[in-house]
């Protein structure tokens, strides 16, 4: 092979293996990649059961039931228009308590029960989830307001 | 004071700064330039200014001087001295600062230590360092002051985040930042050897062993972060990809090819414009993950506070060096030469299948990390977790250990791969051994964990072959480092496969003197009692653990802190030579019934892990310190060693 003629062969397949890259992450983020919805946004979308997605809302006062496992428990979470039914197993983070915002990664039962893998809690003051974060906070405390009432 | 004297010590280092830039500036202008003699100079005051302000902001931690407004918000009087002196860099202000201590000290490194490139590309390298460290003064002067003071002062402080509370923030971040920083010398080298033409072997001679030493440095921050977030976080993981540990895990992907074809075009001269390459995408990586970190645009423990400003600062230094960086490299690759040919089957041919292996895991791994945020701009939200980052990138490491078998054992230029045959049909007899192995010992196990396990075996034996047919005592440290870190790769890719196939797990809601069982362990809670810290209470559990006769204790912590007020888990961990017991302790929120959640891991060799990355960076530091010996003789005679 000449010299010339190997820079371009070298070219071409870092280009084509980049390409390949390209493709091979559009596939598997095809798949895996998972959406986030609220209560409201998922009621109105239709998400197979079994599909990866993320949840995020405000769980609701009086609504978390544990298990006599002592390990489950289930509770619901709740934006201003709707509230989706959370089951969940395992330790509960920290700050995880009613009425506080939360981020379970999951995926819908056929029976319309949301299976979390896991729960992201509020941490402290300057470390709030993203998603928690961008859910409008007028609404949640408007939730509030009318639960107290 | 002192606030006052760290201030002005940044704006004199940026003041050095601009000196280099412009005396390099008129240097490749052509003019003779009276400015050219203090460009050493300079670089070296710079770093010698950016240290010293560097630890007057750790001296404020130390005193906890409140009235320093970074200091009031991220310290505390009543916290251990060693998280006051850590948390100089845990916030955003004191870690961009560290960032550029290192970047101005790398600078200073280069002027006292580089002897083997002439001097005008030492001068044209230090003033691009330099253009670069312009750009992060005044993001710190500007946008991100850390000695901004406050009054009237507070008295107490806010404190530091509990779960950056840990020893570990005392090593992980200024090891990571060497890496990430370090690899700016190869950005600065590249630029320099483009602008003056000197793009050839003696170029990549004296970039190796920058390359290497930041390369280690990546490598023990990226391991002892795993094994950080590993023990700290609690949820038995030891690599999450978050996109701050992609952040880290990118420049390290690139480095690692950078390392491998700077060696190529040192000995062989070969790959030039490909090792370039390289070197800026490495250099470009770094500030990107720095972007991703700082800019506040993902939340992570990394994340310190959110300001849309500081990110588009960031991203706008980001885009220029790495923009200017690029265009010019399009302008300059055709005037750099060809390199020496080669045949595909041939040690070359396998550098560039580890180089392509590698470009495509970052690629994979970049788009992933960028998706969620170029889909949440256009309205989305989405997040990318593990699942796609294991299936997309796992293949492509399973490959890149496949061409690593005998790749090390190629001859330079042209080779027969008729001529290891018989080594080609032992390695498949230990990946097919294994494989079904695995399969027997835990049927239903995953395709990726056992093909790991297999690689991993046949690695472990194929790291050692470049020593055959050698004298041990004469063959050059060098090669006793490229067999180690391959080795140690073997180690650590066996660590991943076995933990992720043949981890088990309990979880268990258990009254004081209640077991439960995991993978041949009896784990007892003996007693739950409460135990007081410096700033923290909490609640530790005494659980017994026993197997085939042997008893151990653990006590896993649940923890609460006061300022700020916050909850974590300290778990507990028992090491056996064939795995770690992981125990994680929690009282269920208004249970209230006496029993407490249990959560238990057996983790096979998950240990191996972090010493296979251990033994990594150990095979890179004997072969820069083979380097370092071989520095003051003569390169081995060939034709190019005169370049």
């Amino acid at each position: 092979m000449k010299p010339k003629h190997q820079r371009l062969v070298l070219a071409i397949i870092a280009f084509v293996a980049l390409i390949g890259a390209g493709f091979i992450a559009a596939a598997a983020l095809r798949e895996e990649a998972s959406y986030f919805y609220t209560p409201t946004t998922l009621a109105k979308a239709q998400v197979a059961p079994g599909q990866a997605i993320r949840l995020g809302g405000m769980v609701q006062p009086g609504s978390i039931v544990r298990a006599a496992d002592g390990v489950s428990i289930s509770f619901t979470v709740q934006d201003r228009d709707a509230a989706q039914k959370v089951a969940y197993r395992g330790i509960t983070p920290d700050l995880f308590v009613e009425g506080s915002g939360v981020v379970a990664d999951g995926r819908m039962r056929p029976d319309g029960v949301f299976i979390a893998d896991s729960l992201l809690a509020k941490h402290d003051e300057n470390y709030v989830p993203k998603e928690l974060a961008d859910i409008d906070m007028t609404a949640a405390e408007h939730t509030k307001d009318t639960i107290a009432k | 004071m002192m606030a006052e004297a760290g201030l002005a010590a940044l704006w004199l280092a940026a003041a050095m700064a601009l000196l280099q830039l412009v005396g390099g500036l008129t240097l490749l202008r052509g003019g003779a330039g009276q400015l050219t003699p203090l460009i050493k100079p300079a670089a070296i005051v710079q770093g010698a200014l950016c240290v010293f302000s560097f630890f007057a902001l750790m001296w404020l931690f130390y005193v906890t001087d409140l009235s320093v407004l970074l200091v009031a918000n991220n310290s505390h009087v009543d916290k251990p001295l060693v998280f006051k002196l850590a948390g100089t860099w845990g916030n955003h202000e004191g870690s961009m600062l560290l960032w550029v201590a290192v970047l101005s000290l790398s600078g200073a490194a280069i002027a006292l230590l580089e002897k083997r490139i002439d001097i005008r590309s030492l001068h044209t390298t230090l003033a691009v360092q330099a253009f670069v460290a312009l750009g992060f003064f005044a993001f710190l002067l500007f946008a991100s002051n850390p000695f901004e003071r406050m009054s009237p002062a507070p008295i107490t402080g806010a404190g530091l985040n509990p779960l950056l509370q840990d020893i570990g923030l005392a090593f992980h971040p200024p090891t990571l930042y060497m890496g990430y920083v370090g690899l700016s010398v190869a950005f600065s080298f590249a630029v320099g050897a483009m602008l003056t033409g000197q793009v050839g072997p003696a170029f990549a001679r004296a970039m190796r062993p920058w390359v290497l030493g930041a390369w280690i440095f990546l490598t023990l921050g990226i391991t002892a972060g795993s094994y950080w977030a590993y023990y700290e976080l609690g949820w038995g993981g030891w690599w999450f990809w978050d996109p701050v540990e992609n952040a880290s895990l990118m420049p390290w992907l690139a480095a690692t090819a950078l390392l491998h074809s700077v060696s190529v075009l040192a000995t062989r001269n070969a790959l030039r414009a490909w090792t370039v390459m390289l070197a800026l995408v490495g250099f470009a990586m770094s500030m990107a993950g720095t972007f991703l970190v700082r800019s506040g645009i993902l939340t992570s423990v990394h994340a310190f506070a959110v300001d849309p400003e500081r990110g588009a600062f960031i991203l706008a230094l980001m885009l220029l060096y790495t923009g200017l960086a690029f265009v010019l490299f399009a302008l300059r690759i055709g005037t750099v030469k060809q390199g020496e040919p080669f045949q595909i089957v041939s040690r070359e041919g396998g550098i560039v299948a580890n180089n392509i292996f590698l470009s495509v895991i970052l690629a994979i791994v970049l788009i992933g990390t960028l998706y969620p945020l170029a889909a949440e701009a256009m309205g989305d939200k989405i997040s990318v977790g593990p699942p796609y980052f294991n299936k997309a990138t796992a293949p492509i490491a399973l490959l890149l250990m496949l061409a690593l078998l005998l790749g090390p054992i190629l001859r330079w230029r042209r080779d027969d791969i008729g001529r290891y045959k018989y080594w080609l049909v032992g390695f498949f007899a230990i990946i097919l051994w294994t494989g079904v192995g695995a399969w027997r010992l835990a049927p239903g196990i995953g395709v990726l964990p056992v093909a790991g396990l297999a690689l991993s075996l046949a690695l472990a034996v194929a790291a050692w072959l470049p020593l055959k047919g050698r004298k041990l005592l004469r063959t050059p440290l060098p090669v006793y480092g490229m067999v180690i870190a391959h080795f140690g790769l073997a180690v650590s890719v066996f660590g991943m496969a076995s933990e992720s196939g043949f981890s088990k797990e309990t979880l268990s809601a258990l009254a004081p003197g209640e077991s439960a069982k995991v993978a041949g362990w009896e784990v007892k809670l003996d007693d739950v009692n409460p135990v007081v810290g410096d700033n923290w209470v909490a609640i530790e559990g005494d659980i017994v653990a026993t197997r085939e006769g042997t008893r151990a204790t653990l006590h896993p912590q649940s923890r609460q802190f006061f300022d700020p007020v916050q909850q974590t888990s300290e778990a507990a961990l028992l090491t056996r030579w064939d795995g770690q017991l992981y125990a994680v302790i929690a009282q269920p929120e208004g249970a209230g019934d006496g029993r407490w959640q249990v959560r238990l891991w057996w983790k096979p060799f998950v240990t191996f892990i972090w010493y296979g990355g251990m033994l990594v960076a150990l095979g890179g530091l004997i072969a820069l310190f083979g380097r370092m010996l071989r520095r003051g003789k003569k390169p081995a005679k060939n034709k190019w060693s005169d370049a």
